[in-house]
């Protein structure tokens, strides 16, 4: 079978003022239909620039995308993507937000009784039914990421691109959502490729877990299958050994193989700077280093959602 | 209906806790907010008053004393009693015009009815019209070209800098330098038998139109360039097409900054107005300030200070209005507008 995406030696270079700066070199991945793929590294190694790139919103310095047979030259609904901070549009409602994209993308294919009817779908999908006609700022931030993946899964895309998509929210709330994510995905199937920072989300939600070295010259440095039976509870796979191991796994790549150095660490930042991301990664770094390589008596996730809300 | 227009009324301030007041929610402490928001205010006022009094009083010109507070009073109702005055003569004048046609029909059928005009002077009622008219015409006008022009220049960098420097250049422009060239040209260019309007308004308005047209145009500009890049993004992602990225984000996104801009804009159109009507004789409020000091009677610095008062009192009611608008329209319902 053919693979649906495929990502062959792609580079990229920016030009900044001191020069050019070399941010991914030689990216090769192969993804195919329904597969769920997650992208973990360090801040600045390239994550999201790899995830623009398939979206079309950067263009590849060499190499290239194909999706489908067809290149990637430049955005599309086909490429759906579920961005960080939400990106509606704060002057329409959950509704409408949805209706935009809607509308431009079934144009001529679907009535008006149709679409609306594809619009509720959607967002009864995220459980967003009661909200549909608030706007951005009369729901919480949780509720604002839902839209947005009502929003990239009414446009059916062939892949769904998500940009770090559940980085912003509360430990409970993200829990929620990733829940949320897996009944739809058992139901569509889709194609995901997902930026992420915490390991535990990339391990629950994905097929595979492709791991990426740190910047500059970026590059895929190891690719972990995770073969964990579906539909996966976050409760059970707790105790499941195999899940700890993959978590391991990941952990070690990230800060044993690729440990930052001392200067970049988020402990260096002034206090109240520190961001939503950079806790996680702070909470990994400790457990990186007090877990001994065993890993018997591993923590569970909810105790580390504990530990971050407390931090937070 | 009442809830919704409840809800437009206390968006003013001050009656909102009149509006509590009034349902019988917490009323001492309402009340107590209602003295406090219309008290201030008059106590200001009051002291001004006071102050422009004595300070009037001691101010002596060829035409007399500065006028006081009360000459002021005396001159306004003198103003107003003179345009009633004036609208009876002219109701007398058309009841007289229909009855004489009337009469000349009966005696001959075939009678090709004519229709004259009154041709009194204009009250001072009627200078406020005609300066309300004009600015607003002149505003719109500029409207019409600054918001599309912002958008458009908004939109890309390189345009915003080639037209940055002419903006910023005429910005700060008088509008008595504007006039002779305005002048000039309209007298060259608006040639007609039977105009439509009078070379004087058009003559203002263009002048209006150059002078309030920058604010517009930055802020429209200013607006439209400072559209986060997740939205570009959306929007791109969407494949939007031109127009309706312009109809769907950019200009819902450009509405607060673009309505700052328009404030602006009809702030500077009013205080232009004056002179340029001054200068190019329109019969409005600025001719009305011209035609008094050329006067020279011993009421005429009293009513030049109702002019005085009416253009303060009007620049602050359209600037209410705008603001009015301004939050109806406005999406990003967090921020204070004031």
């Amino acid at each position: 079978m053919n693979p649906l995406l495929e990502l062959t030696q792609v580079g990229i270079e920016f030009s900044t003022a001191k020069g050019s700066f070399r941010a991914l070199q030689s990216v090769d991945l192969k993804i195919n239909k329904g597969e769920y793929i997650s992208l973990i590294g360090h801040s600045g190694c390239g994550k999201s620039t790899v995830l623009n790139i398939v979206a079309g919103l950067l263009q590849a310095t060499e190499g290239g995308v194909v999706l489908n047979g067809k290149e990637v030259n430049e955005p599309g609904p086909e490429r759906a993507v579920v961005f960080q901070n939400h990106s509606l549009l704060p002057w329409l409602s959950a509704y409408e937000n949805v209706e935009l994209a809607v509308k431009q993308v079934f144009r001529g294919k679907k009535s008006k009784a149709e679409m609306k009817a594809w619009i509720e779908h959607n967002l009864e999908l995220v459980h967003m039914t009661h909200a549909m006609h608030k706007r951005p700022d009369e729901i919480s931030g949780g509720m604002k990421q839902r839209v947005g993946i009502a929003r990239a899964l009414a446009m059916e895309p062939q892949v769904l691109l998500m940009d770090e998509p559940f980085g912003a929210l509360d430990a409970l709330t993200r829990a929620h959502l990733q829940d949320s994510l897996m009944d739809i995905q058992k139901e569509l199937n889709n194609t995901v490729i997902m930026i992420t920072h915490d390991v535990d989300e990339a391990v629950l939600l994905s097929d595979r877990i492709v791991m990426m070295t740190n910047g500059p010259a970026a590059t895929i440095g190891e690719i972990l299958h995770i073969d964990l039976e579906r539909p996966r509870n976050r409760l059970q796979l707790a105790d499941d050994p195999r899940y700890n191991h993959y978590r391991h796994q990941v952990l070690s790549f990230l800060y044993e193989k690729q440990r930052k150095t001392d200067d970049s660490l988020p402990a260096t930042q002034p206090h109240g700077q520190v961001s939503g991301s950079q806790i996680i990664k702070e909470n990994h770094e400790t457990r990186a280093i007090n877990t001994p390589a065993g890993h018997s008596h591993a923590h569970t996730p909810d105790q580390d959602k504990a530990n971050q809300l407390k931090t937070a | 209906m009442s809830i919704a227009l409840t809800q437009t009324l206390s968006k003013i301030s001050w009656l909102e806790p009149m509006i509590k007041a009034a349902q019988g929610e917490n009323r001492s402490q309402n009340l107590s907010i209602i003295a406090k928001a219309i008290g201030i205010p008059l106590a200001g006022i009051l002291v001004f008053l006071m102050i422009w009094h004595a300070a009037a009083s001691s101010i002596n010109t060829s035409l007399g004393k500065f006028p006081g507070p009360a000459d002021v009073l005396i001159q306004s109702k003198t103003l107003i009693s003179e345009h009633i005055t004036e609208r009876e003569k002219a109701a007398a004048f058309y009841q007289r015009q229909d009855e004489r046609n009337a009469r000349r029909l009966a005696q001959d059928p075939d009678y090709i009815v004519k229709i004259r005009d009154y041709t009194g002077k204009p009250t001072y009622v009627d200078q406020i019209g005609t300066s309300l008219i004009t600015v607003l015409s002149g505003f719109l006008i500029a409207s019409l070209i600054a918001i599309p022009l912002g958008i458009v220049i908004g939109l890309s960098a390189n345009l915003y800098s080639a037209f940055n420097p002419v903006i910023q250049i005429f910005k700060p422009v008088s509008p008595l330098a504007w006039l002779p060239l305005v002048t000039m040209v309209v007298s060259a260019v608006y040639v007609s038998d039977d105009p439509v309007v009078a070379k004087s308004f058009v003559t203002s308005m263009i002048t209006v139109m150059l002078c309030c047209l920058w604010p517009t145009v930055i802020n429209t500009a200013v607006g439209v360039a400072s559209i986060s890049q997740d939205l570009k993004n959306v929007s791109q992602v969407l494949r939007l097409s031109w127009l309706t990225h312009v109809r769907k984000i950019v200009l819902p996104a450009a509405i607060p900054m673009m309505f700052t801009g328009l404030r602006l804009s009809l702030s500077i159109a009013w205080m232009v107005l004056i002179a340029a009507e001054m200068l190019a004789q329109n019969p409005g409020l600025g001719k009305f300030v011209w035609d008094e000091f050329q006067n020279g009677s011993s009421n005429s610095l009293g009513r030049i200070m109702v002019a005085v008062i009416t253009i303060g009192l009007i620049g602050f009611a359209l600037d209410r209005i705008m603001l009015l608008l301004q939050r109806s329209v406005s999406w990003d319902k967090s921020a204070t507008l004031r």
